[in-house]
């Protein structure tokens, strides 16, 4: 008998395969032309724009808007990636509804914002579904530089360097470009395999060679990337994740969120992937939400996201926070774990309720799960590396670490929420401060 | 992406976007910074002589909006400059030194007299600008000072002072027209026989905006009172188009260089005025509507179109329309179009039929259940109900194939050409040889 959502345990193939279909497709669909027009129009080509200034990378958002309203997406797209040459994963990605259209004079005054994310989709769309990359290198500097990372961060650096003439060579743990692109992002907002096309496209750049399957640490040290480069940057993202620190936390079926979520990504057949009937998150962050809104997605009956504060405390966005209530996901708040119950395998999580201030209420809270998944925050990993801040790699505001000759960004960098738009700014940066010491012009 | 380089009578600039004598270039406040957001060239605030003019102490526009408030019209009851000749000229001066690579074209407005011409000439010159702009099309304030329109109406004035002024420097001289005139034309032919080396239209057209239904008054109200002020902005585009193709198809006006102004505010704007006949473009109301960035959509947009059509430089595009400029008497009767709605665009909202059905020529069919069709026996191809649908190409006007025989006639169409001028219904038509 075929699985479904009543199946107890943990399984795969809980849905009908077309149903996977219809869970897993765009989160937001992509306007067509008449529909970019429509939203063009509502833009008012505000004055030293307050969503220019709430974007991390500073995309000239009114005059990209124009140029979609003149007809000219192409233009759009390059006024967007000349401050961001992901724009495409961001206009996907971002918690606009935090960022730029928070900013919306239109979000002031109606509650409506222009809708800039998908402005920005339409218009990368439309450059890159004909294949054209727009940028082109200057004169070789014939200068090299190491890039630790093919995620956002690193991506985004390299891509500035080759583009500012010098060689990069870029060395990433896993098998594939795109860091969390491609391992994390939750599965509707990234659908056919936008991730490696937008690799692919960024890459036709030039002067940028990756290797993969090449860790720092293990296969490569930091001395030897300083002797044999000019420059250094780390992009390294946090490899590290928290543990529960309850007893039981090694039971069978206690995951963490991050290695479900990738491996979601990962699987040639969503269907293939098992997940349980009765599943809990812990955690109130974007990897909580991903994790429990994806579960749900693939048939699982009961899904619930524990988290220890209240909701107005959770770095979810409400919109976030909304998309998962209306996909069926419980948010309980207020409740930290205390025990992982079963025999071998989880059967039961324990939670004691908590006040504001985190001291037990004595009342208490059992939920039956076959799956647990831990979302209770990323650590940086890493050993032999500058001088840490807080966990993460300490940068300055050009992104240089203590080390002379490296630089960092991105998620294992000090500063700068843990966003792609903000490891995409980061990486960015640190290449043109790279690129003033390289030929002298640093201050 | 391609070069907009421009010269225009031998005035070089980057690009062939100037802002228009008015506000924008008031001063070196706004020039410096217009330079810096990338526009090619200005044409100063017009000057006049000392003691310099004053203007209202309220407001001195008024608007027509459309939904959402988007600016569509703007009138303006401002004078020429209000500040002393020789701040502006000292300002002209450093502005031009610092960005030699941009055109400096300076407006002038002095009485109908050769004196005071011969006195600010040289003063112009002296600055280093590129050439003067006479401005024969204030329709306000300076009109009624003889000044302005007063000469712009009025064929010999221009000729005349277009003369002097060419006997008077050695700079390119630009005559700007006042559309307030039946027929652009003559000031056009005056200006080219008085020596002026380009033309430039439009200037602004008399009008009231609105009227204040409690004060009983005409906005913009000046202490209960108003008067007619010049309009401009995206409006006027229609009627400067119209004007600048005017002189471009004229013969012998044909190699009259043209400064297109008018409602500019896109790139394609300006690509359509060029492609009319203008060899550059000024702008005012959209600058001042979303100010000096906007040019950074006109560059990029101007190439893009270039780059897709293949023409290395902007004189590929100007005039490539004025051939196909023609008389409604010249059109071809014989050609034969039908609607064609498309079904699966359709959103039935019915508008084509409510047009066709009440204003047109009953040419929609509408079923019970909301399907619009076109009835070919009735279409006369008038095209209203493409221009009412709101769905983008979702009506469109589909020629008939010669040979066919159009429904609504019941005559075959045609393959040649044929027009009013040999109609048999047309009283004064050459019969056929
Ligand atoms: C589940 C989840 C969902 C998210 N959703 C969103 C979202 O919707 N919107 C948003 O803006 N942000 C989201 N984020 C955050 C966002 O993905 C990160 O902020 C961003 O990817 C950081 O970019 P990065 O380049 O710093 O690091 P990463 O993307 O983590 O990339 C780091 C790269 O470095 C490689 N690497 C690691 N260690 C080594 C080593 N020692 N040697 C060599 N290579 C190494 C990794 O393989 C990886 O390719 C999400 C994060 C997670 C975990
Ligand atoms: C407030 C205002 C003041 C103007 N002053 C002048 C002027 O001093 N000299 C002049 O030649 N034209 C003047 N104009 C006309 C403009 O230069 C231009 O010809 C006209 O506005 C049409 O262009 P537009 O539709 O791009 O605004 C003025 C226009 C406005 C709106
Ligand atoms: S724009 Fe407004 S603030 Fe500026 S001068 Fe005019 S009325 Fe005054």
């Amino acid at each position: 008998m075929p699985n479904d959502s009543f199946t107890p345990g943990v399984v795969p193939g809980r849905l009908e395969p077309e149903t996977y279909q219809e869970q897993f497709s765009d989160l937001h669909p992509p306007l067509d032309a008449h529909e970019a027009l429509v939203a063009a129009d509502r833009c008012y080509f505000c004055h030293d724009a307050p969503c220019i200034t709430a974007c991390p990378t500073e995309i000239d958002i009114p005059l990209f808007i124009r140029q979609i309203a003149t007809g000219t997406p192409d233009a759009a797209a390059k006024t967007i990636l000349t401050q961001n040459i992901m724009g495409g994963m961001c206009a996907r990605v971002c918690p606009t509804e935090e960022l730029c259209e928070q900013a919306c004079v239109r979000e002031l005054a109606e509650g409506k914002p222009v809708l800039i994310g998908q402005l920005q989709r339409y218009a990368t769309d439309h450059l890159q579904q004909q294949d054209i990359h727009p940028f082109s290198r200057a004169p070789s500097t014939g200068q090299k530089v190491a890039v630790v990372g093919a995620g956002p961060a690193g991506l985004s650096c390299a891509h500035r360097l080759a583009m500012l003439g010098h060689d990069v060579v870029v060395y990433d743990a896993r098998p594939k470009a795109g860091g969390l692109n491609e391992y994390g992002i939750a599965t509707y907002k990234t659908t056919d395999g936008f991730a490696q096309a937008e690799v692919d496209w960024l890459l036709k750049i030039g002067g940028i060679e990756i290797h993969y399957g090449k860790a720092l640490g293990p296969d490569l040290s930091l001395d030897a990337l300083r002797d044999g480069f000019d420059a250094v940057f780390l992009g390294m993202g946090l490899g590290g994740v928290n543990a529960l620190g309850v007893a039981g936390d090694g039971k069978e079926g206690v995951l963490d969120a991050v290695n479900f979520i990738a491996d979601l990504r990962q699987a040639s057949d969503v269907a293939s992937v098992p997940v349980g009937r009765d599943v809990v998150v812990i955690g109130g962050g974007m990897t909580a939400v991903d994790a429990a809104v994806q579960a749900k997605l693939l048939g699982a009956l009961n899904v619930t996201l524990v988290y220890r504060r209240g909701r107005d405390r959770m770095n979810a966005s409400v919109f976030e926070q909304d998309l998962a209530a209306a996909k069926g996901v419980r948010i309980v708040t207020h409740a930290v774990p205390t025990a992982v119950l079963g025999n071998g395998a989880v059967r039961e999580i324990e939670f004691a309720y908590v006040d504001a201030a985190m001291q037990p209420t004595g009342q208490t809270l059992r939920l039956a799960a076959d799956q647990v998944f831990k979302a209770i925050g990323q650590t940086f990993a890493g050993d032999g590396m500058p001088a840490l801040e807080n966990g993460k790699i300490k940068v300055d505001a050009a992104g240089r670490t203590a080390l002379e000759g490296v630089w960092a960004g991105g998620d294992c960098a000090s500063g700068g929420d843990d966003l792609t738009v903000t490891a995409v700014a980061e990486g960015r940066d640190a290449a043109l401060d790279i690129h003033a010491h390289l030929t002298g012009k640093a201050g | 992406m391609a070069d907009l380089k421009s010269d225009f009578v031998g005035i070089k600039s980057p690009n062939p976007f100037w802002l228009a004598s008015a506000p924008p270039t008031d001063k070196e406040y706004n020039v410096r910074r217009a330079f810096e957001a990338g526009w090619g060239g200005v044409v100063w605030k017009t000057l006049g002589l000392d003691p310099h003019v004053v203007n209202v102490n309220g407001p001195r526009y008024g608007a027509i909006w459309g939904a959402d408030r988007r600016l569509l019209g703007l009138n303006n009851i401002e004078l020429i400059t209000d500040r002393p000749l020789q701040t502006n000229l000292d300002e002209i001066k450093v502005v031009k030194r610092d960005y030699p690579d941009r055109a400096m074209v300076v407006s002038l407005m002095v009485p109908c007299e050769e004196e005071p011409w011969k006195f600010i000439l040289p003063k112009v010159e002296d600055t280093g600008a590129d050439g003067v702009e006479l401005n024969f099309g204030c329709p306000h304030g300076m009109s009624e000072r003889g000044m302005g329109s007063a000469v712009g109406q009025v064929p010999q004035y221009i000729e005349m002072v277009t003369r002097w002024v060419k006997a008077n420097t050695r700079m390119p001289v630009i005559v700007k027209l006042t559309p307030n005139i039946t027929d652009i034309k003559k000031p056009a032919e005056a200006a080219m026989r008085g020596g002026a080396d380009a033309v430039s239209l439009i200037n602004t057209i008399n009008s009231i905006t609105s009227v204040d239904l409690d004060l009983f008054a005409p906005e913009p109200t000046i202490d209960g009172k108003g008067a007619h002020g010049g309009y401009c902005g995206p409006a006027v585009k229609p009627i400067a188009l119209n004007m600048v193709a005017e002189i471009a198809r004229t013969p012998e006006m044909a190699h009259l260089p043209i400064s297109g102004i008018g409602g500019i505010t896109t790139w394609r704007d300006a690509a359509e005025f060029m492609a009319l006949g203008a060899r550059n473009v000024q702008v005012c109301t959209a600058a001042m509507t979303y100010g000096f960035k906007i040019v950074q959509e006109m560059i990029s947009g101007l190439s893009e179109y270039m780059d897709e059509k293949g023409m290395t430089s902007v004189d590929n595009l100007v005039r490539r329309a004025v051939p196909n400029v023609t008389d409604w008497q010249h059109l071809n009767l014989n050609y034969v179009a039908k609607a064609k709605i498309n079904q699966d665009l359709c959103i039935s909202c019915g508008r084509c039929f409510a047009a066709c059905e009440d204003t047109s020529h009953q040419a929609i069919s509408m079923s019970e259940d909301r399907v619009f069709e076109v009835i070919d026996a009735e279409c006369v191809a008038c095209n209203l109900c493409v221009n009412v649908c709101p769905v983008e190409d979702c009506i469109t006007m589909e020629a008939m194939a010669p040979g066919l025989v159009d429904p609504r006639t019941g005559k075959v169409v045609e393959p040649d050409y044929a027009n009013w001028t040999t109609h048999p219904n047309n009283p004064a038509a050459k019969a056929a040889e």
